[in-house]
């Protein structure tokens, strides 16, 4: 293949290849995912952070209650536990070799986060701290809530995501801070680059490597109420179904069950790990009807069922659509040295002193468990199965390995997102190590980018992308949230596809190249669409309720036929599906009760 | 707390860069229907929606943690975000970029000197004696409460863009960057004090901050820049003697 000369290709009606950048790996995003990827790989190779927004705003610095690791350090702890805890949470979807990778490294990970100059909370013989989060237990589900998570106060995204980005800097990587990645350059089953928008000054640029690793996070933004940033939009997904490779499991995306009234912000469940309580409008702790055990604490699949039930049934605070979350037993001292930013959450964004008033609460989309298919060693798989994409790598929550399968468990995935970081640095490392060829550029590589780009900025259409957006994101909400059906699910998906149709109608008002929100917006949405497709369909043919995934027409799990991970093709204007099985080693799937 | 109801409210903006007056700055204004427990950010989107989709803006976690949406509003440096418009009292909410960053577009302005001046600093914890193989460092809770009201900073840039020393000298290293030197200055794990002071003790540095406070009043996050310099110039102080 010839190689690409910037200078001459690619006139496009104004919007041209502005530059190709080189480096031996591409890291696309700048979260925990990918930026323990940047640490790893930067100690051999020279290494660039592609990222459409500025690193320390990745969404990650969110993350409030913690991460999952057994420590140890508060009370007795083992990994087979924690393994036991997360197959369970999993509804058995889990692949097992996988997470028994996830929990025996986990205290590994940690600790290098410590020792990269993370500020954990302390024990009182200055340990990290751990504290519960909901369906952690002890004995193999038969003693109580463990303490497992290790913290930094509720703040611990925040600390884990600047410790990565002081250390990247430290360690020489090369940032393209708020360049958006349009599309992946891959021929011949090798991934050679991705193509890339400068946000701030306009034009397309080529970035070339060896390897290329996506930490793209998730795409829960597709609905209208949701916790996560407003960046996470799913662009990697959609780039990968553009590339006409599969993603697993995408109907399953786990709705969290405090997300402040109206907003969607997210209350950390380390308020109820803590020791919060949920209540109804009959000033009943509800949760003793779903789960008398674990009550409060348990997984957030159960949990926002009972939400909804309540909700449903008209048992919501004035028979409204939420229910109470109470922490005025704490008392403020506790409140304010353990829950500092749940209590100002709380005031700055609703008003509410919760010292002394309980949290107006709803379920909101949080958490994508689906994503692009890889290999434990956060090798895309092209096939979904075992055909690794040569030089193409993906971890975090755009990935699926599957660690969570139907349903994750609070803590384990920004644990997930570090450890299968580090993982895919190594493995890029170990890649490199091998000496492969800088693989060409096709001369074309740029084309389907910066046609779509065109297209968008010389669009005449009439329809708004907002109220597009606004559409498809108040859809999912109310047809394919925490309750699901046959009936609903045909109906959204016919209308997902009118969407589709209206989307290729659009305009928008920012015609220029600089800083133009619009033309993100514009492709953005177009991604968010695709992925809405997928789910709906993969939600619609999954006839049983596993973990999120919850079908009031198939109430029950059916693991003789769904025990499987679903993978989907966009092919020729349809879904195409193929399934895989699942990886079962140590716990064999059980009734799952709480 | 201000009675909240539905209310109409003009947002008058200062743009910049865009609709054919390109580097001109004009005043355009927006009317917005407000509700109760709407935020500015919440309006802005509004106004991009439903009426002008080139009105530009950063924003990203719309919960008040990842700092994209730092801006001037009614005069004061803030987040967008975790601005309520109704507690603003005022009929018209007037909004700029940040002050004293180089505008961009509209309220985006160009936020390279954040990185440059963190940087500067060495931001990372500096170590001589390797950690424990298999163990973290140890640190007790004294000794990590230090690092409270230091480590949090989200690097919004409100602190700068009120500062007066950085209106009168853009490469002055500013608040932020002083905080975080002192995140890890005063962390008991780290050993690096020298190289971090390096930029401090500099004509753009420590020295040039006058104790005038703005920064402290604009920080959202409700640290102290301020206190966070008197401990550094008391330790410069004291390593200059010693
Ligand atoms: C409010 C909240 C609280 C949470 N709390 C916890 C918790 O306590 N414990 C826990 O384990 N998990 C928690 N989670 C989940 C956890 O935060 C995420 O799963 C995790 O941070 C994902 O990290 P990531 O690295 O995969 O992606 P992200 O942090 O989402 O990063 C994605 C990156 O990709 C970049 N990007 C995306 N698209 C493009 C593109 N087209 N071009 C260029 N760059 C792009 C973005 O700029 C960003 O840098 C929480 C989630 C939410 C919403
Ligand atoms: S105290 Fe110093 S840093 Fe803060 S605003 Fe004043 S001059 Fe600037
Ligand atoms: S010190 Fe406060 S105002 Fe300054 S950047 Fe940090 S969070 Fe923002
Ligand atoms: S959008 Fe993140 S701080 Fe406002």
């Amino acid at each position: 293949m010839a190689m690409i000369d910037p200078e001459t290709i690619h006139d496009v009606k104004g919007v041209s290849v502005h530059n190709v950048h080189r480096h031996d790996v591409i890291v696309v995003g700048a979260g925990l995912a990918a930026m323990r990827a940047a640490v790893e790989a930067s100690k051999d190779y020279d290494v660039a952070v592609v990222s459409k927004v500025f690193p320390t705003r990745s969404h990650s610095g969110a993350a409030q209650g913690g991460i999952a690791a057994s420590l140890a350090n508060e009370e007795e702890d083992h990994w087979e536990w924690h393994m036991f805890d997360t197959v369970k949470g999993s509804d058995y979807l889990g692949d097992q070799d996988a997470i028994e990778i996830l929990v025996k490294e986990a205290p590994i990970v940690v600790r290098e986060y410590e020792h990269m100059g993370a500020a954990f909370s302390r024990t009182p013989d200055g340990r990290i701290a751990q504290r519960m989060f909901g369906g952690h237990t002890k004995n193999f589900g038969k003693g109580g809530p463990i303490l497992r998570a290790c913290y930094a106060a509720d703040r611990t995204g925040h600390v884990l995501l600047h410790t990565l980005y002081e250390n990247c800097v430290k360690n020489g990587v090369r940032f393209y801070p708020e360049f958006y990645v349009l599309g992946l350059i891959i021929r011949d089953n090798i991934c050679r680059g991705v193509v890339a928008w400068d946000v701030v000054n306009g034009g397309v640029h080529i970035f070339h490597g060896k390897a290329v690793m996506f930490g793209t996070g998730g795409h829960a933004r597709v609905y209208r109420i949701a916790s996560i940033s407003l960046s996470s939009t799913g662009d990697g997904q959609g780039m990968v179904l553009r590339a006409g490779l599969p993603l697993e499991d995408m109907e399953f995306l786990q709705f969290h069950p405090t997300g402040l009234y109206i907003h969607g912000i997210l209350v950390s469940e380390a308020a109820r790990g803590e020791g919060g309580y949920l209540i109804n409008d009959a000033g009943e702790r509800f949760m003793k009807k779903y789960a008398p055990e674990k009550m409060e604490l348990a997984p957030r699949d159960v949990t926002s069922r009972a939400i909804q039930r309540e909700i449903d049934e008209g048992r919501g605070i004035g028979g409204k659509d939420f229910v109470h979350l109470d922490l005025r037993h704490l008392g403020k001292d506790k409140i304010m040295t353990l829950l500092p930013q749940i209590h100002e959450l709380a005031w700055k964004f609703i008003h509410v002193d919760c010292v002394k008033d309980p949290i107006p609460i709803q379920p909101t989309a949080h958490y994508s468990m689906g994503g692009i298919p890889t290999d434990s060693d956060c090798r895309v798989l092209g096939d979904g199965k075992s055909r690794p994409v040569v030089g193409f790598f993906a971890a975090g929550e755009c990935a699926c390995v599957s660690v969570h399968g139907a349903n994750r468990l609070g803590t384990n995935s920004l644990l997930e997102a570090s450890l299968f970081g580090r993982r895919a640095g190594i493995s890029i490392v170990r890649f490199l190590r091998d000496e492969p060829e800088l693989a060409d550029l096709p001369t074309d590589a740029a084309a389907e980018a910066i046609a779509e780009v065109e297209g968008i900025l010389s669009s005449s259409g009439t329809e708004r992308v907002a109220a597009i957006r606004a559409e498809i994101q108040q859809r999912m909400t109310v047809d394919c949230a925490v309750f699901r059906s046959a009936g609903k699910l045909s109906k959204l998906l016919e209308d997902v596809r009118g969407l589709q149709e209206r989307y290729k109608h659009i305009r928008v008002d920012d015609r220029g190249q600089d800083f133009n929100m619009d033309l993100i917006d514009a492709i953005e949405l177009g991604r968010m669409l695709d992925l809405a497709e997928v789910m709906v369909s993969g939600a619609l043919g999954r006839e049983e309720s596993r973990g999120a995934h919850s079908r009031t027409d198939f109430p029950k799990r059916d693991d003789a036929k769904w025990l499987k991970h679903t993978l989907a093709w966009k092919k020729d204007g349809k879904v195409v599906f193929d399934y895989k099985s699942v990886v079962i080693t140590r716990f064999q799937p059980k009734e799952r009760v709480y | 707390m201000a009675n909240h109801e539905n209310k109409t409210l003009t947002f008058r903006i200062r743009r910049y860069g865009t609709g054919g007056k390109a580097h001109e700055h004009y005043w355009q204004e927006y009317k917005v229907e407000a509700m109760k427990g709407q935020s500015v950010l919440d309006c802005l989107n509004e106004i991009r929606f439903k009426q002008d989709g080139s009105l530009t803006f950063r924003r990203s976690c719309r919960s008040g943690i990842c700092g994209s949406c730092a801006m001037t509003i009614n005069g004061v440096s803030r987040l967008a975000c975790e601005t309520q418009v109704m507690t603003l009292g005022t009929e018209t909410v007037t909004v700029e970029p940040l002050k004293g960053f180089r505008p961009i577009k509209d309220l985006a302005v160009d936020i390279d000197p954040i990185p440059e001046k963190l940087l500067a600093v060495k931001p990372y914890l500096i170590t001589k004696t390797p950690p424990p193989s298999d163990q973290e460092r140890l640190q007790s809770q004294a000794e990590r409460s230090r690092l409270d009201g230091l480590y949090e900073c989200i690097l919004c840039g409100c602190c700068t863009a009120s500062c007066p020393s950085f209106w009168a000298d853009e490469k002055y290293l500013g608040p932020f960057a002083f905080l975080k030197a002192y995140r890890f200055i005063a962390d008991s794990r780290d050993e690096g004090e020298r190289e971090h002071f390096e930029a401090l003790d500099d004509k753009h540095g420590l020295w040039r901050c006058h104790t005038i406070f703005n920064c402290v009043e604009a920080c959202p996050k409700s640290l102290n820049p301020t206190k966070a310099i008197a401990a550094l110039k008391r330790e410069l102080v004291k390593n200059r003697i010693g």
